[in-house]
C-alpha cells in the first residue's frame, strides 16, 4: 500500500466516523482541525482505523501519536511486515 | 433496520453510528420516550452512543443522563438535583470488577472472606435501597465479569480466598437481592464476557487508555443485550413464534420425502440438530411464548411431520397451524389477527431467504431473523433476545393453555345461535378487587403490554403500581376472569385518582383475549360501587388516541358516559354522574 493509498483510506474512515464527507486529512492534520474530534471520539476513531487496516496500535503509539502523518507512519510500518 | 438486527457487524455499527442514528431518527412510526440514567463506574460514552441506536430500533426514544466519570455511587447516594430534575424512568448502573475496592488476600480464612464479601455487597445494597426510595423506578445492575488474570491459577476459582471465587459469590448475593426486589434487574455481563471471550473483552488497553472496562469492539453486543432488558421492562417483547416446517423444524421436505424420511431425532447428526432445535422452541411455551406454524404444505403432510415419532413438537403445542399455499405474508396477517396481537409481536422463522423477504416487506415490525445453518438456529434466535424475561408470572407459563382454551371457546361459539346463550355456557367467574401484592408484577406487565384496549396508554413500572395501591387518593381495581375452559388470569386493570367529588380515570385496560365477554361491564359495576363508597359524585374518563387503540374510541359512551370535551388531536373527556340507583351492566359473569 502506498502512502497515498493509506491517506485515501484514512479519509474514508474519518468521513464515516465523523459523518462528514467534506473531511480530508493530510500529514499535518490534528484533532484541533476537526470539530468533533475530541478525546472520546478519538477512541472510536482509533478502533475504526485498526479495523480498516487490520492492525493494532500499541498503547505507547496511541499516547505519542501527534498527527495523522504519524498515524500513517505506524500503519505503513505494520502492514508492511 | 437490518444493520442493527442480530447477528450484526459490530465494527460497522461503531464506525457508522452517526449515519445510522440519522437514518433511525428519520424513520416513520411512533416511539415511546424514556429517560435513562446511566451511572457509570467506568467510561460510558460509547456505551450510551451505541445503546441509543438499539433502543431507537426497538421503538424507544431515549433521553440520557450520564454521570460524570466513575461517579455512580456519589450520584446515587448524595442528593443530586440534576438527576432529580431529570426524573429517570430507568436507572442503569454500569459497574465491573474494576470497581471492587477490596478483595480477599491469598490465605485469608472463611471468616475474613465473609466479612470482605459483606462489606462489598453492602456498598451496592445501600445504593440500590437509596435509589428505590428516591426514584421508584427499575434499576438495572451489571453483575461482575471474571478477573482477567488468576493469581492462584485454578484455585482462584475454587479456593475461598480466590478472586474468581469471590466474584462468583458476590454475583450470587446480587441475584438474591433481585429475588426479593421486583424492580431490580441484572445485566449479565458475566455471561456476555464469557460468550465474547474474556481475554478480548477485558483487554487492559481499553482500561488504561480510556478507562473502559470492556473492549470497544464488544460494545455493540453489550449494548444490544442491555437494550433487550430495557425494551422488555417497557413491554416491547415479542409474544409469538411463527415457524416454517421443512428445513426449519426438520430436515427434508415432508410433501416430497414423506414423513418417515425426514431428518429428525437421534438417528443422524442432522436429525439431532433439528431435535435439539424443536426442544428449544417447545421450551418457549414455559415462558409464555405462543407457537404457530406458517408452512407451504398440504395440512395433512404438515401434521404427519409434526407427528413424527422422533419429533419433540406435537400439533397440540401450536395455537395456530397454517399449512396451505397462500403467500406466507397473508398467513402472517391472519395469524396476528387470530391471536389478537400486533404484527410487531411476531417472530417469523424460515430457512428460505425469499419467504423471509416477503414477510419483511409485507409485515413491517415483525422480526425476521437471518438464520443460516441449522446448527446455528438456536444461537441466532437466543442471542436476539426477542423474549427477554424480566419477571415470569404464573400467567406467562399458562399463556399457551389459555390461548388453546380460547380456540375451544371459539369452536363452541359457532355451535350457539345466540351469543348470550354462549356467554352463559362459559360459566364465567370473576374476581375484581383493589390491587393485591401477589398480582403487582402481572399488573405492571399488563400496563406495559396493552396497546389496543387501552384508553390512555399510560405505562407504569411495578414501583408506580405499588405506590398507586398504597395511596389513599387512588382507587385501583384488577379483574381476574375464569371460565369452564380455564383461568385467564388478570385481564383488566383500572386506576383512578380522587379530586374533591370526582374520580379521574388514569388508566383503563383490558386484555383483548376477553373482549365481548362482559368483563368491561363487570369492571364498571365494581368501579361505580367503589366510587360511591368513597363519596364520589362523578367519574371522569379520558381517551387519548394512538395508532393502536381505535377499538376503545367510544368505550365511555358504551358505559353511559357523556362527552364533555374534544380537542384537535381527537383526545376526548367523558363524564359519568353516578345515579342514585345503579343497574348492573354485567349479565353473564358471576362475581366472587
Amino acid at each position: 500500500m502506498t502512502r497515498e493509498e493509506v491517506f485515501a483510506t484514512l479519509n474514508e474512515v474519518f468521513q464515516d466516523v465523523f459523518d462528514d464527507e467534506s473531511i480530508t486529512v493530510n500529514e499535518e492534520t490534528t484533532a484541533d482541525d476537526i470539530e468533533d474530534w475530541d478525546s472520546l471520539e478519538h477512541i472510536n476513531l482509533i478502533a475504526a482505523v485498526e479495523q480498516e487496516f487490520g492492525m493494532k496500535f500499541t498503547m505507547g503509539q496511541v499516547v505519542t501519536m501527534k498527527n495523522v502523518g504519524e498515524m500513517a507512519d505506524i500503519i505503513m510500518s505494520q502492514i508492511e511486515d | 433496520m437490518r444493520e442493527l438486527e442480530y447477528p450484526f457487524n459490530s465494527e460497522y455499527i461503531l464506525k457508522n453510528s452517526k449515519k445510522l442514528r440519522r437514518a433511525l431518527l428519520g424513520q416513520e412510526g411512533a416511539r415511546i420516550k424514556k429517560k435513562i440514567a446511566v451511572l457509570g463506574g467506568s467510561t460510558t460514552h460509547d456505551i450510551v452512543r451505541i445503546l441509543e441506536l438499539f433502543l431507537l430500533e426497538q421503538g424507544i426514544e431515549p433521553e440520557f443522563y450520564e454521570s460524570e466519570y466513575g461517579q455512580y455511587f456519589q450520584d446515587a447516594m448524595f442528593s443530586n438535583e440534576e438527576l432529580n430534575a431529570f426524573g429517570p424512568d430507568v436507572i442503569y448502573i454500569h459497574t465491573s470488577n474494576r470497581n471492587i475496592v477490596r478483595y480477599p488476600e491469598p490465605g485469608d480464612g472463611r471468616e475474613k472472606v465473609e466479612a470482605i464479601l459483606e462489606e462489598q455487597y453492602r456498598h451496592f445494597v445501600m445504593m440500590w435501597d437509596k435509589l428505590e426510595a428516591d426514584y421508584h423506578c427499575p434499576v438495572i445492575q451489571n453483575n461482575f465479569e471474571y478477573p482477567f488474570y488468576r493469581l492462584q491459577g485454578n484455585q482462584d476459582g475454587a479456593g475461598i480466598s480466590g478472586r474468581t471465587r469471590f466474584l462468583t459469590r458476590l454475583n450470587e448475593r446480587f441475584y438474591q437481592y433481585g429475588e426479593s426486589h421486583g424492580n431490580f434487574y441484572i445485566n449479565d455481563i458475566n455471561y456476555m464476557s464469557s460468550a465474547y471471550g474474556l481475554d478480548k473483552w477485558s483487554d487492559p488497553f481499553y482500561w488504561h487508555m480510556y478507562k473502559y472496562c470492556l473492549c470497544m469492539q464488544a460494545i455493540p453486543e453489550f449494548a444490544y443485550n442491555l437494550s433487550n432488558i430495557i425494551k422488555a421492562i417497557f413491554g416491547k417483547n415479542k409474544k409469538a413464534f411463527v415457524l416454517d416446517l421443512d428445513n426449519t423444524l426438520w430436515g427434508g421436505v415432508v410433501g416430497d420425502d414423506g414423513a418417515e424420511n425426514l431428518e429428525i431425532g437421534q438417528e443422524t447428526s442432522m436429525g439431532q440438530v433439528y431435535a435439539e432445535f424443536q426442544s428449544y422452541i417447545k421450551a418457549h411455551k414455559d415462558i409464555g411464548i405462543m407457537l404457530n406454524v406458517n408452512s407451504k404444505n398440504e395440512e395433512e403432510n404438515a401434521l404427519a411431520g409434526l407427528n413424527h415419532p422422533e419429533g419433540v413438537l406435537r400439533p397440540e403445542d401450536f395455537i395456530i397451524i397454517k399449512a396451505n399455499w397462500e403467500p406466507k405474508s397473508k398467513n402472517m396477517e391472519e395469524i396476528a389477527a387470530e391471536l389478537n396481537v400486533l404484527p410487531e409481536s411476531l417472530v417469523f422463522v424460515d430457512d428460505n431467504p425469499a419467504e423471509r423477504e416477503i414477510v419483511r416487506r409485507q409485515m413491517p415490525g415483525t422480526a425476521v431473523p437471518e438464520i443460516d445453518r441449522p446448527e446455528h438456529y438456536i444461537h441466532v434466535l437466543d442471542r436476539s433476545g426477542f423474549f427477554e424475561v424480566t419477571r415470569l408470572s404464573e400467567d406467562d407459563r399458562k399463556r399457551s393453555d389459555m390461548y388453546q382454551a380460547n380456540r375451544m371457546r371459539e369452536k363452541q361459539l359457532s355451535s350457539f345461535a345466540d351469543y348470550g346463550e354462549y356467554l352463559k355456557s362459559l360459566e364465567m367467574k370473576a374476581v375484581i378487587r383493589p390491587f393485591e401484592p401477589m398480582y403487582m408484577a402481572r399488573i405492571a406487565q399488563l400496563t406495559n403490554k396493552s396497546n389496543q384496549f387501552n384508553l390512555t396508554t399510560k405505562r407504569y413500572t411495578q414501583g408506580e403500581i405499588e405506590q398507586a395501591a398504597a395511596s389513599a387518593d387512588c382507587i385501583t381495581l384488577y379483574g381476574k376472569l375464569e371460565d369452564k375452559f380455564g383461568d385467564n388470569g388478570v385481564v383488566s386493570v383500572v386506576i383512578g385518582h380522587k379530586k374533591e367529588t370526582s374520580l379521574h380515570i388514569d388508566l383503563w385496560i383490558m386484555s383483548c383475549r376477553v373482549l365481548k365477554r362482559d368483563m368491561e361491564y363487570a369492571m364498571m359495576d365494581r368501579l361505580t360501587e367503589e366510587a360511591r363508597q368513597a363519596g364520589i359524585a362523578e367519574i371522569i374518563g379520558y381517551y387519548y388516541p394512538t395508532a393502536k387503540n381505535h377499538m376503545v374510541e367510544n368505550f365511555y359512551e358504551l358505559q353511559g358516559f357523556t362527552k364533555t370535551a374534544e380537542d384537535e388531536q381527537g383526545n376526548t373527556v367523558w363524564e359519568y354522574k353516578i345515579p342514585d340507583s345503579y343497574t348492573k351492566k354485567n349479565r353473564y359473569i358471576e362475581i366472587c
